[in-house]
């Protein structure tokens, strides 16, 4: 003890931090050690010190022009020639303080360094920057769709000076612009921040937003003849740390402080955004990407993010359905099940198919497996779904869970059997199909005359259509952000799905109906011990058979996930991001 | 034919004394609490409920002061949804309201409501039983009450109940005790237990409580004055008792609003509701008229009018003297219930160990000692002097020794804080 | 704080006997009792009383003209001097309400109507009338003036929909208001 007391007495702390490529930086009085090259606002951050800012973006690069970062350096002063540092006890030498601020977001962090983020002068200058950011601001929060989540509003009130000394006219610029088809600007809102024409020209690749004008009648605005329409566009609605950039979609939708926050992943395709739902009462009112810097960094692609309608269109599903002649008839949850259960004990295993989906979660996939296995049938297949991937988030592969397939079905190919299963329904040899979750019309090849061979068609669905018109049993399934459950994305990573609302109407959680389904066919109730009863259950149940996810739970796995398998794919922007890191543009 | 006549008569009585005198108070004192109640808290009261015209076209209602309001509220009670809860014991749950209103009525057929009515050259008492006890009467048969009260916190099978009918019980019975012992001077003075013929001593030699006017040899001023020494602490007694008795404020604790939501009664609607509520005025109505005929003259107009005014030269009553007198009770009665509800407006409610405290500690020993002081008063004058100082100062002692007892009966420990009291 | 203790009086020997005092309050509620009947209880005059107690005869006798200006009675929408709904559904009551009486459906300003440059206002304001508590705290938060609680005090209906205040009841309650901030002027 003592020993070691001695030899870190010896050493001076800048050779202590050194030896780990650190440096010693006095945040607001207290000595930190940091890495060396961090900017001086991740340097505070890091202590929990936030510094108040607009421009700076650590997915973007730094170009410090809203001036709100400004914090109070001072490093040791230069010693005169001969002269030798002093260093006080502690080992560090006397910071001489700057009478000016810095700015904190793009200047870096050196060895003695002092920062201060509070005090006199930090406080005026922030003061200051505000009036000025204020002067030309229209005030119109009360219809500003930004209001609750904005950072003038946060600021103004955690630094501002309260009132305005401003007597002029307010410059008027244009308000309520279509500069693209998902996104609105109002540029008397906008504090030229920049972030948006940065985002556009570094992440999405394809610049078209720019300033015009000078000084105060500075004015974003897209590149004439052009439109924002890029699959990323409202992302910039998403930094836009004011109200001047708002999605269309979500345009005087719902006050954000109403909505209830759910952090989910996208199901749209292989990646798996991770996303955060954001709900009033029983209707989702918008999604926005949820940072993952494995996965998705800041953002996902607008086709994605408004794809969530559906949940409560007219054309979704809500209660069971049996066949009635020609059209179908309502009917109960028991009913259907009943009906189900009889067509399946009435037909033997190779006449019975199952189509289930890799858009399913890891629990679904495996009851699947099990009620396949239950009923002794080969024939069980899901439906591939590859498209091209756009350079940036969206994965070639649009089904969000075609791995998590493969670990809990064990196959390489867990698609290969459905031209089997097709040419079998065509053939009259299956006289079931059993259809999880897929528009049989779609992807998976069948037309609607291929089923008049079938002695019952059962469809799990979500929205009314030709798969679910020509079904004898029509089971209404549960939407992505009404249930909980696991995904596996493309790069192997194993993630969760939370629910955010209830199943709509007599809709059900779909692993619900597969318990029951199985429950049914072996004869015992769905409230039998034997019988998961929550989803927890499922996934230990699987756990049990799939080595991958071998001493997991749901909630082991976190909002964030956790890498199961090696798979080799990788995310381009992912690449592109780090490339961008190294070459130091980002902060990262 | 006499058995049919005698059985026709009874039954006149029972039915026009019951339930076209009684019965009709009590939606009367109903009406007179309500709208004495808000003069006193500056309020209106009930003042509309009349004659609805305009129902039937006119152009105004004929609001008569209010004075239908108490038919509006029975024929709401009536029309009520008789609500059984599930988890009362029925029986017993179903026998409790008319336990409580039965013997309330039934308490009716020994009060005097007026002196003898001659019809075809016949006297008829306006007494439907002329019993020879009646005060014990009385009390025997008003006292079966506490068991519908007590069934019905009980068979409620709920808690707020339950101690509404604790408590009416604990508190009825300590109650009685006193009760009783207060009445034994007057029974001492007057020598009988009818109560025809205790309101006729009265008519004839003046009230008990006001004594001015009959002096005869017998019955000397001097003497009466003296006596009313023990009849007013008989009074204050016997009166507080009965408002014990008929669980009216101050001490309505089975069935206090602030701490047991309704009492006894909180689990019962509609038409058993409106019994409970029946028996308690009935209640309230009978005590008042024992009250008044045991000590305020019962039926007699006083001040020797009686004498003056309706009886014939042969020292008879007059023929329609009978319908003066009743007039005359049922005015003492209802001014007496209006004294029933300026004390409610007056008197603060009591807590309940003050309450057992009063009853059992003070007027047990008071009712006690007012025997002996009565028993004293009366026999002074047989008893020669020396028996008289010795009887005074025995007397004397046993109060102060009385008194003793119940100074030191007082908790000497710090007072009861309840939870407040606790760490 | 110091403790003050506070020493109960000593009871004289009549005292203990609580007669005389019970006597006098029976005189002391008697006299109020035959003032209350007289009319003239305390502040009858200034309550407008009827002439019994301090009550008012309400269907007959109504308050309406001394009612105060700060009585807080139906909260209702109001227009401005050139009839625009000065509300923009911001949803600040909704939010404050505690009772959760309001509900609010935004929408937007199409942009051929006159007042486009607001951009935004309500689609369906809704004002449960059985949940209103008349706090006023919509009035209070209200950043348009567009909210006040009038002197409206008998809200019936006969059913539950009718005690739902819809848009159209809202403005006919609130009607026209002048002399606020004009806030979106030709200005903005």
């Amino acid at each position: 003890m003592s020993e070691e007391a001695s030899t870190a007495e010896a050493k001076l702390p800048k050779d202590v931090a050194a030896e780990k490529g650190l440096v010693n930086v006095q945040i607001d009085g207290v000595w930190r050690q940091v890495p060396k090259g961090t900017r001086m606002i991740e340097a505070c951050r890091s202590f929990g010190t936030i510094v108040p800012h607009y421009c700076y973006h650590p997915k973007l690069s730094s170009p410090g022009n809203c001036r709100m970062c400004l914090v109070q350096m001072g490093m040791p002063p230069r010693p005169t020639p001969g002269q030798d540092p002093t260093y006080d006890e502690d080992g560090y030498q006397p910071i001489g303080w700057m009478p000016r601020p810095v700015i904190a977001c793009a200047n870096t962090v050196a060895e003695n360094m002092g920062i201060r983020t509070g005090g006199e002068l930090v406080e005026n200058v922030r003061e200051g920057v505000m009036e000025f950011l204020l002067i030309n601001h229209p005030l119109d929060c009360p219809i500003c769709d930004q209001a609750g989540e904005c950072r003038l509003q946060e600021h103004s009130v955690g630094h501002g000076r309260g009132h305005s000394r401003f007597v002029d006219m307010k410059v008027k610029k244009p308000k309520n612009v279509d500069i693209g088809p998902r996104i609105r600007l109002d540029d008397e809102r906008c504090i030229m921040c920049s972030r948006c024409i940065r985002f556009m020209d570094e992440v999405a690749g394809d610049p078209v937003l720019g300033f015009t004008q000078r000084g105060t009648y500075t004015t974003l605005t897209v590149h004439p003849g052009r439109k924002l329409d890029s699959n990323y566009s409202l992302n910039t609605a998403d930094i836009c740390p004011v109200g001047a950039l708002t999605s269309n979609d979500f345009r005087f939708q719902m006050r954000v402080w109403f909505l209830k926050e759910t952090p989910s992943i996208d199901v749209n395709c292989g990646t798996g955004a991770n996303i955060t739902i954001w709900t009033r009462g029983e209707t989702v009112y918008r999604i926005t990407p949820r940072q993952n810097d494995e996965v998705n960094s800041c953002w996902m692609p607008d086709s994605h993010r408004l794809n969530f309608h559906y949940i409560d269109s007219d054309e979704r599903l809500t209660e069971p359905l049996l066949r009635d002649g020609a059209s179908h008839r309502q009917s109960s949850w028991p009913d259907a099940i009943a009906k189900v259960v009889d067509a399946l004990k009435s037909h033997a295993a190779e006449e019975i198919a199952i189509i289930g989906s890799s858009r399913a979660t890891n629990e679904e996939l495996h009851l699947i497996r099990k009620l396949a296995d239950q009923l002794g049938t080969e024939h069980l297949t899901t439906v591939p779904r590859i498209g091209e991937s756009d350079g940036i988030l969206i994965a070639a592969d649009r089904n969000p869970n075609t791995n998590g397939c493969k670990l809990v079905w064990r196959r390489e190919d867990p698609a290969f059997r459905l031209s089997a299963i097709r040419d079998g329904v065509r053939e009259g040899r299956i006289k079931v199909l059993l259809n999880f979750g897929e528009d049989l019309t779609a992807e998976a090849g069948f037309d609607v005359a291929d089923f008049e061979k079938l002695d019952c068609l059962v469809s799990m669905l979500l929205l009314a259509g030709p798969t679910a018109e020509a079904s004898d049993v029509v089971l209404p399934g549960a939407a992505f952000a009404e249930k909980r459950g696991s995904m596996v994305n493309v790069t192997g990573r194993l993630q969760r799905l939370n629910r955010a609302l209830e199943p709509r109407g007599h809709a059900r959680d779909d692993w619900e109906v597969l318990r029951d389904l199985s429950a049914g066919v072996s004869n015992v109730s769905p409230f039998d011990a034997s019988q998961p009863q929550l989803i927890e259950d499922v996934f230990r149940d699987m756990a049990s058979t799939v080595s991958e996810f071998d001493g997991l739970n749901l909630s082991k796995i976190g909002d964030l996930g956790l890498p199961v398998t090696e798979t080799g794919v990788t995310i381009p922007h992912l690449e592109d991001e780090r490339a961008r890191k190294a070459a130091g543009q980002i902060v990262g | 034919m006499d058995l049919l006549t005698d059985l026709a008569i009874i039954l006149a009585k029972v039915i026009g004394l019951t339930f076209m005198v009684v019965l009709p108070l009590v939606p009367i004192c109903v009406y007179f609490e309500r709208r004495f109640s808000a003069i006193i808290q500056d309020r209106v009261g009930p003042n509309r409920v009349g004659i609805p015209l305009t129902l039937f076209g006119a152009k105004k209602d004929f609001h008569l002061f209010g004075l239908v309001q108490p038919m509006a509220d029975g024929l709401k009670l009536f029309l009520k949804e008789d609500f059984t809860p599930s988890y009362v014991r029925k029986s017993f749950y179903w026998l409790a309201p008319a336990l409580t209103v039965i013997p309330s009525l039934v308490t009716v057929c020994v009060v005097p409501f007026g002196s003898p009515i001659t019809i075809g050259g016949e006297a008829h008492k306006l007494v439907i039983a002329d019993l020879d006890v009646g005060p014990l009467f009385v009390f025997a048969v008003s006292s079966l009450t506490v068991y519908g009260i007590t069934l019905a916190g009980w068979s409620s099978n709920s808690k707020y109940p339950f101690v509404g009918g604790v408590r009416s019980t604990a508190q009825m019975i300590s109650y009685e005790i006193a009760l009783g012992l207060s009445i034994i001077p007057l029974l001492l003075y007057y020598g009988d237990l009818n109560l025809s013929s205790i309101v006729e001593h009265q008519a004839a030699h003046g009230w008990l409580l006001l004594p001015f006017w009959g002096h005869t040899a017998d019955y000397p001023l001097a003497e009466k004055l003296i006596f009313l020494v023990p009849a007013v602490i008989a009074f204050i007694i016997f009166t507080t008792s009965i408002f014990a008795e008929t669980n009216r404020m101050p001490f309505d604790l089975p069935e206090c609003e602030t701490e047991l939501v309704g009492g006894y009664h909180t689990e019962y609607s509609s038409m058993k509701f409106a019994m409970f509520f029946m028996g308690e005025y009935a209640a309230m109505v009978i005590g008042s008229a024992l009250i008044v005929t045991l000590f305020l003259g019962g039926w007699s107009m006083g001040f020797g009018l009686d004498q003056a005014l309706l009886k014939d030269d042969a020292g008879n009553w007059v023929w329609f003297s009978g319908l003066v007198h009743m007039g005359v009770f049922m005015t003492k009665l209802v001014a007496f219930i209006l004294f029933f509800i300026l004390v409610r407006w007056t008197v603060p409610r009591f807590r309940y160990d003050q309450l057992m405290r009063l009853g059992w500690v003070v007027f047990f020993e008071a009712a006690l000692i007012n025997v002996f002081l009565a028993a004293f008063v009366i026999a002074a004058p047989q008893l020669g002097w020396l028996s008289t100082i010795a009887g005074l100062v025995l007397l004397a002692v046993v109060t102060g020794a009385l008194v003793w007892v119940l100074k030191t009966s007082d908790p000497k420990s710090p007072p009861n804080r309840g939870l407040l009291g606790q760490n | 704080m110091a403790v003050i203790k506070v020493k109960r009086p000593e009871l004289g020997a009549g005292e203990k006997f609580y007669l005389g005092a019970i006597f006098k309050g029976f005189l002391v509620t008697m006299k109020h009792a035959i003032d209350s009947l007289r009319g003239k209880t305390r502040g009858a005059k200034d309550l407008a009383s009827s002439g019994l107690g301090a009550t008012m005869q309400y269907p007959e006798q109504k308050w309406d003209e001394s009612m105060p200006e700060y009585y807080r009675g139906a909260p209702a929408l109001v227009t401005d001097e050139q009839d625009r709904e000065r509300c923009v559904s911001c949803q600040l009551c909704e939010f404050i309400c505690p009772p959760k009486a309001i509900k609010i459906t935004p929408g937007e300003i199409p942009s051929d109507d006159p007042w486009a440059k607001v951009e935004k206002r309500p689609k369906e304001f809704e004002i449960d009338m059985i949940r209103c508590i008349y706090c006023g705290m919509c009035e209070e938060v209200c950043p348009e003036q567009a909210i006040y609680l009038r002197k409206d005090y008998a809200i019936t209906g006969l059913d539950r929909e009718q005690m739902v205040h819809d848009k159209k009841r809202l403005y006919e309650i609130g009607g026209k208001r002048v002399g606020l901030v004009n806030k979106w002027n030709e200005l903005k």
